[in-house]
């Protein structure tokens, strides 16, 4: 096959006959434009993940049956992605919907996109798909074209098949020849004009959800292959814990025990049998003798922790201008504990070694750097270790997922040619995932004679976001060896996207603004990764801040903040949200034990806008604060599944609820104390709100924004600013416990 | 035959006299109403007292229904002669005690008369309350006043006649209410009386510690012999106190403010509440009240060298929680073979409990070691079923132990043979006698969701927590 | 020994201390009940025994004996989905979906008792179900779906 030949040609077909060619707005993280520049000239970069995955068929396969497969670098967390490719796949493509299959990150199958993380996968994935599938169509119709000696632009396409004037269908299937879809994509793609979509903003039912619902295998955690054993885990009781000794003689010989791994200070157990191997590990815990070195930070004085670390600085925004005279100074200090993933169901993974090739079937969100890692970690070349992504329960960022695989990877070594599944408990998951980092903020304004905000200096204080793989030493196991692999050095994220310092720039217009980073590279707890990383803190410093301004100001907080906002998308999904929450017409003041609350974000200024309104109770006598109502609007560019998106933003209103009324992570001078939902209770029916709303703003034919993260930091500061509204008294310090609260309001 | 009838006559005649006598003496006169004061009239540092002096009479538990607001009343209190329902004691004028003056609020505490002159039953210990001290009753007045006034009425009171006339209150009264306020005792000191008030007075742990007579009277003559209450054991807390590691002032302390002891276990059903409401009270009440009921306990003998070996080792459990090694609950294959196969109760014991209950997790969130229990050592098999049926649920937005309930998982044979297994391996104390009376009462208060919903509030500290405990567990 | 599991007899050689979860995943290869905490802390792995809710976590076989025990799978499946299961996909109830078919149990418990529980009520109920994803708005429409979806059944019996 001469691939010049072909190429040529397919590029020429995929270069423009003319037919319609969108322009999207540029943005700068997700390029996803085309223009009718010449090929010759400087080529734009080719739009999302194509950037790094060219060939077409790396992301649409056509089976001669018709069957479409789609492939996608991402992961399905229970976010809908899955559901989403396929509607954008199946309208760029005017493919049968129920023809259409998914195949998700897998090393030896997908595209390497990374991690599923940072809200990219609309805006990386779907973009490519979007292209690809544009471009795969217009291929198809060339084939057809050629085939049935009628001009392409005469050809239309319809469920499946290319349709020519006098009604011969052309079904993809019998079109696929010979590679043809084995060329790279072009910068340009024939895109569909919105007003004819089919499967895009449409409310799709998710592919995922009939299994999950009627006990189908959904989830790594139901994967049994034949042969499959059972290991548990021995962790350490802290963080750098040696093992000194442990007698496994008693323990070997318990029933079903197939094997006892020690290496190092990395300690654990093979059984037939699940229950066996529970049994197994709590009498080798009972066994185990460990000596403990950590040092914990006090938990009740982690502000002034964190303020005195060593630093290094970041400088995010430096425009400051002289204060101007009869400045009015507000300054505030916020700050957060750790907090916890608290996945549902603790991590798990699958792991077998055969003929020197490791397979592992991993929840993880990256199975690229996880695969790294692993391979790292067993001195084995890359190619020789597959990832395999396999659905586990929300993960919300860097969980214990990545370690579970590795975990897996270390015990299928031990026991060549079976399948080993790994289970991490309750309390392993709880006290060794990483987590969000403790975080502080100090923040100062200078509001002038017209109320509005001349100055703005942010200063936040946190360790990294991200401990992921890549590196073998990210991985738990990895550090416990016999010869251990050194935790990595953390780093920050860079801006626009951001770690600790995501969303500390406003997207409000200030004359005069100082933002700085203060990266902390001492972790004495494990962090990484966690839903929204810096935005959360950021954003709930930020819009408590301008409520405060917004009081000293005398003006209404809806009302300062559009004074402050000029993108009208921003000022859309404000005025929104405000509006369908009927926010001119609540009470000031709210009535006793009612308070109301208003915020508004763009997830790292480049994805989607997200506006909270909510209205939150108060318990006089108890300080219990609990959501009664909340209504949000979100403009996340084009709408993909609507459903989906509101399924996020509620999901991450309630979760934000939970982590800013509830949440830290408890640890004494050497060990975490949160294991378990008894010492790190989370949100319950109980405190459920009676009514949320979710107002979608559709914006066709504009890029996708990306809306998983968008709900967290807005929530928080909602919810904050309703029960300062409540109760008078404002709160800075997360989370804001019904202790707190009844401690400031008194009898 | 005349002279039959002329008894009869006279007879009657002296019945009539007799109830207007009764009548005349029984009846109060109605104080007069005011105009609810206004919550700034109140000197802030009154209502503060009032307000730790409310959580030392845990008024807002009984005060409050589950998915009730704070004081409106309307909570079911069941009593042997039927259900009686709390009042609402917000400072609403047309439903609560809004247009009460000090002095009725007074009369209420001291003689359990209302401000309109209509007696109040016992299930408001007025009987303890008579002792609260002038001062204090100005602060607590001070403290109710200022609360958020809620229009809400109390569902009828199911009493059956005659009970459900008031004026036969005044008899009862006459037989058991000595009046307050509390005088203190001479051949005691400071900190006992004033122990002694608390306890007494406000406290009211007789009302649950003490057992009753058939007129539900507290039994002066058994304080705090032990009691019931709500479906509860109440254990005995003077000498007969049934728990193996004897308490001491500063264990109790530490159970009444924080809900839980290594040594004893954790604070459950109505204690729970109690214990919730006393961790807000000052901290030299607490210790006067804990010294003071240590003090009834008295010095009881050390305990037993194995009891005291599985108190060692229950404090050695995971320094203050689980090290997250593995998990939170034993290798318990040990239990195998050891008469699992001849007793069934052994069996369930150890495939059910024992992961926990001998686990390595330490106060409260282990289960407790069933050798330092007081459940399994009083003379009731009540609470033993109450817990193993209901568990524990868990508090919104607090630490605490939550223990599944088993409700479900077992059928009645199944936890009588668990209760007796245990009663006969942990303690050399005879079989209890009512294990089949008290799985079938703890099974029944088990009651249909729409009866008793949870708190809407989410407090566990308001209301009956059996209640919702038992929804919360089935 | 003898399981009776969704209207079966199952012969299970596993030890008689073996938590029900660990027998219906690891011998019966049932899906639905997840392991969510193993302490009966999130009910994730909740199952119907004689009709009521058990964590199945937690609950040895050897309490089992002749009782009828119900799973997810029981009550039906993708082609025939039972009212609960056709409500929850019509209210797209669930984001991970991992705590769902302990919800489902729980929710179908209530329904069984009670067909016409208020919103209240529901709320009561589930409170022993932990949902980390924050899908608790849609359990709950799904759930008032279920009701619906039987009480217009009933209707349609006796009418």
């Amino acid at each position: 096959m001469s691939d010049t030949g072909i190429v040529i040609s397919r590029r020429a077909v995929l270069a423009g006959s003319g037919a319609l060619i969108f322009s999207f707005s540029s943005v700068a993280q997700s390029p996803a434009q085309e223009n009718a520049a010449p090929l010759a000239a400087a080529a734009p970069p080719l739009p999302g993940s194509l950037k790094q995955s060219p060939f077409l068929d790396s992301w649409i396969r056509i089976d001669a049956d018709g069957a479409i497969t789609v492939f996608t670098g991402k992961a399905e967390l229970g976010q809908g992605i899955k559901t989403a490719l396929l509607q954008v796949a199946a309208e760029q493509m005017d493919a049968d919907f129920a023809q259409l299959k998914i195949v998700t990150a897998d090393t030896a199958r997908t595209a390497n996109e990374g991690y599923t993380a940072g809200s990219h996968s609309m805006q990386d994935s779907g973009t490519a798909i979007t292209h690809a599938a544009a471009q795969v169509r217009t291929l198809l119709v060339a084939q057809a074209a050629q085939r049935s000696g009628l001009p392409a632009d005469q050809l239309k396409t319809d469920n499946g098949a290319v349709v020519a004037p006098d009604g011969r269908r052309f079904g993809y299937g019998d079109l696929v020849a010979v590679e043809i879809l084995h060329v790279q994509a072009s910068p340009q793609s024939m895109l569909k004009d919105p007003v004819q979509y089919k499967f895009l903003n449409r409310r799709i039912p998710r592919v995922d959800i009939p299994a999950k619902v009627t006990g189908g295998e959904a989830f790594v955690q139901d994967f049994r292959p034949d042969g499959m054993v059972h290991g548990r885990i021995v962790r350490p009781p802290s963080y750098g814990a040696v093992l000194d000794s442990v007698d496994t003689t008693a323990v070997k010989k318990m029933p079903g025990v197939l094997k006892v791994v020690r290496d190092g200070s990395f300690l654990a157990v093979i059984a037939e049998r699940e229950f066996q191997a529970i049994e197994a590990m709590r009498a080798l815990a009972a066994v185990a003798r460990w000596h403990e070195s950590a040092k914990l930070p006090d938990m009740a004085a982690l502000p002034a922790f964190l303020a005195g670390l060593p630093a290094r600085d970041i400088k995010v925004i430096d425009q400051q201008q002289p204060a101007a005279v009869n400045a009015k100074m507000i300054s505030a200090t916020y700050s957060r504990p750790y907090v916890s993933h608290g996945s549902i169901g603790p991590s798990c993974a699958v792991a077998q070694l055969q003929d020197d090739a490791l397979t592992v079937w991993t929840h993880t969100q990256g199975v690229f750097p996880d695969r790294d890692a692993i391979a790292e970690m067993m001195r084995m070349p890359k190619d020789k270790v597959r990832c395999i992504h396999s659905q586990g329960s929300g993960c919300y960022g860097h969980n214990g997922a990545d370690d579970a695989a590795g975990d897996a990877a270390l015990l299928a070594r031990a026991l060549p040619g079976k399948p080993v599944r790994v289970q991490w408990t309750r309390e392993q998951e709880h006290a060794w995932e990483p987590y969000g980092p403790a975080m502080l903020v100090k923040v100062s304004a200078a509001l002038d004679d017209s109320g509005k905000i001349a100055d703005w200096d942010y200063a936040v204080w946190s360790n990294t976001h991200s401990m992921r793989p890549g590196p073998a030493g990210a991985l738990i196991a990895a550090r416990y060896l016999a010869e251990p692999f050194p935790e990595p050095e953390p780093k920050p994220i860079p801006m626009p996207e951001g770690g600790g310092d995501r969303n500390s720039n406003p997207i409000y217009k200030f004359p005069s603004m100082k933002v700085i980073h203060h990266f902390l590279p001492t972790m004495p707890v494990r962090v990484s990764a966690l839903r929204s990383l810096g935005a959360y803190m950021n954003i709930f410093s930020i819009e408590s801040f301008m409520d405060e301004l917004a009081a000293a100001a005398g003006a209404d907080p809806v009302e300062f903040r559009l004074k402050h906002l000029d993108d009208p998308r921003a000022r859309e999904v404000v005025s929104t949200a405000a509006g369908r929450f009927g926010w001119s017409a609540k009470p000031r003041a709210g009535s006793p034990g009612h308070g109301y609350g208003f915020a508004f974000a763009r997830y790292k200024n480049l994805a989607a806008y997200c506006a909270i309104a909510c209205e939150v109770e108060v318990n006089h006598e108890t300080g219990r604060a609990r959501m009664v109502r909340a209504v949000a609007a979100v403009d996340s560019g084009q709408v993909v599944n609507p459903d989906g998106i509101a399924n996020q933003i509620e999901g991450a209103i309630l979760q934000s609820m939970s982590w800013t009324l509830y949440e830290n992570v408890s640890f004494d001078d050497r060990r975490i104390t949160s294991v378990d939902w008894a010492t790190y209770p989370i949100l319950r029916f109980s405190a459920v709100p009676d009514s949320m709303e979710v107002h979608i703003i559709n914006r066709p034919g504009t890029p996708f924004l990306g809306s998983g993260e968008a709900g967290q930091g807005p929530a928080a500061a909602a919810v904050a600013n309703a029960i300062a509204n409540a109760t008078g008294y404002r709160f800075r310090d997360l989370p804001l416990s019904s202790e707190r609260i009844k401690a400031a309001i008194g009898v | 035959m005349r002279g039959f009838v002329r008894s009869l006559v006279f007879l009657c005649v002296l019945l009539i006299l007799g109830a207007a006598v009764y009548a005349i003496l029984a009846v109060q006169p109605a104080l007069d109403p005011i105009a609810p004061p206004q919550a700034s009239s109140f000197d802030p540092a009154l209502v503060k007292r009032g307000a730790e002096l409310a959580a030392v009479g845990s008024c807002g538990v009984c005060h409050t229904a589950p998915s009730g607001r704070q004081f409106a009343g309307g909570l079911a209190l069941p009593t042997p002669f039927g259900t009686i329902y709390s009042t609402n004691i917000t400072p609403d004028a047309a439903t609560g005690i809004g247009n009460w003056s000090q002095a009725a609020f007074q009369r209420a505490l001291r003689r359990g008369v209302r401000r309109d002159g209509a007696y109040l039953y016992p299930a408001f210990p007025y009987d303890h309350f008579t002792l609260v001290s002038g001062d204090d009753v100005k602060a607590i007045y001070a403290f109710l006043m200022t609360r958020e006034p809620v229009r809400a009425t109390a569902p009828t009171n199911q009493l059956p006649f005659p009970l459900n006339i008031r004026l036969v209150m005044y008899g009862w009264n006459l037989l058991y209410l000595k009046p307050g306020p509390y005088r203190p005792d001479p051949a005691q000191d400071e900190a006992w009386n004033r122990g002694a008030y608390l306890a007494e007075g406000l406290g009211h742990c007789g009302a649950c510690h003490t057992p009753r007579n058939i007129l539900g009277a507290e039994k002066t003559s058994e304080k705090f012999s032990g009691g019931e209450a709500e479906g509860w054991s109440a254990y005995a807390i003077n000498a007969s106190s049934p728990a193996p590691v004897p308490w001491t002032a500063d264990t109790l302390l530490q159970y009444l403010s924080r809900g839980f002891n290594a040594d004893h276990g954790v604070a459950r059903g109505p204690m729970l509440d109690v214990a919730s409401n006393l961790g807000a009270a000052p901290s030299d009440d607490l210790h006067a009240i804990a010294a003071y009921v240590a003090a009834q306990i008295g010095d009881a003998a050390a305990p037993t060298p194995q009891v005291a070996k599985q108190a060692k080792a229950q404090s050695a459990r995971g320094s203050a929680v689980a090290a997250a090694s593995a998990d939170s609950q034993a290798d318990t294959s040990y239990n195998r073979g050891t008469n699992a196969d001849n007793d069934e109760g052994a069996l369930i014991y150890a495939a059910t409990c024992s992961g926990c209950h001998q686990g390595p997790r330490a106060a409260p969130f282990g289960g407790i070691d069933f050798a330092l229990s007081s459940n399994i050592n009083g003379p009731s098999a009540r609470n033993l079923a109450n817990v193993v049926l209901n568990g524990l649920p868990a508090t919104e937005n607090k630490h605490s132990p939550i223990m599944p309930g088993f409700a479900n998982a077992m059928d009645d044979n199944q936890v009588a043979a668990l209760a007796r297994y245990l009663r006969a391996h942990f303690t050399d104390k005879p079989p209890w006698t009512d294990i089949e009376k008290s799985i079938s009462d703890a099974r029944m208060n088990v009651r249909a969701p729409a009866a008793n919903a949870a708190p809407a509030n989410g407090a566990a500290s308001t209301g009956t927590q059996q209640g919702t405990t038992n929804e919360a567990q089935r | 020994m003898k399981l009776n599991v969704n209207n079966a007899q199952h012969d299970v050689d596993a030890d008689p201390r073996t938590p029900l979860l660990y027998v219906l995943r690891g011998d019966l290869k049932l899906n639905a009940a997840k392991f969510g905490c193993g302490l009966g802390q999130c009910g994730a792995c909740t199952v119907l025994v004689n009709g009521e809710p058990v964590f199945s976590c937690v609950t040895p076989i050897a309490l089992l004996a002749g009782k009828e025990i119900t799973t997810l799978e029981g009550l039906g499946t993708e082609e025939h989905p039972a009212p609960i299961q056709q409500a929850f996909i019509e209210a797209q109830a669930a984001q991970c979906g991992y705590c769902i078919p302990g919800m489902m149990m729980r929710a179908q418990a209530l329904l069984q008792r009670n067909l016409h529980a208020g919103d209240a009520d529901i709320r009561a109920w589930l409170e022993p179900n932990l949902c980390r994803c924050g899908s608790h708005m849609r359990i709950l429409r799904a759930v008032h779906r279920a009701q619906h979806i039987l009480t217009t059944a009933q209707k349609g019996d006796a009418g």
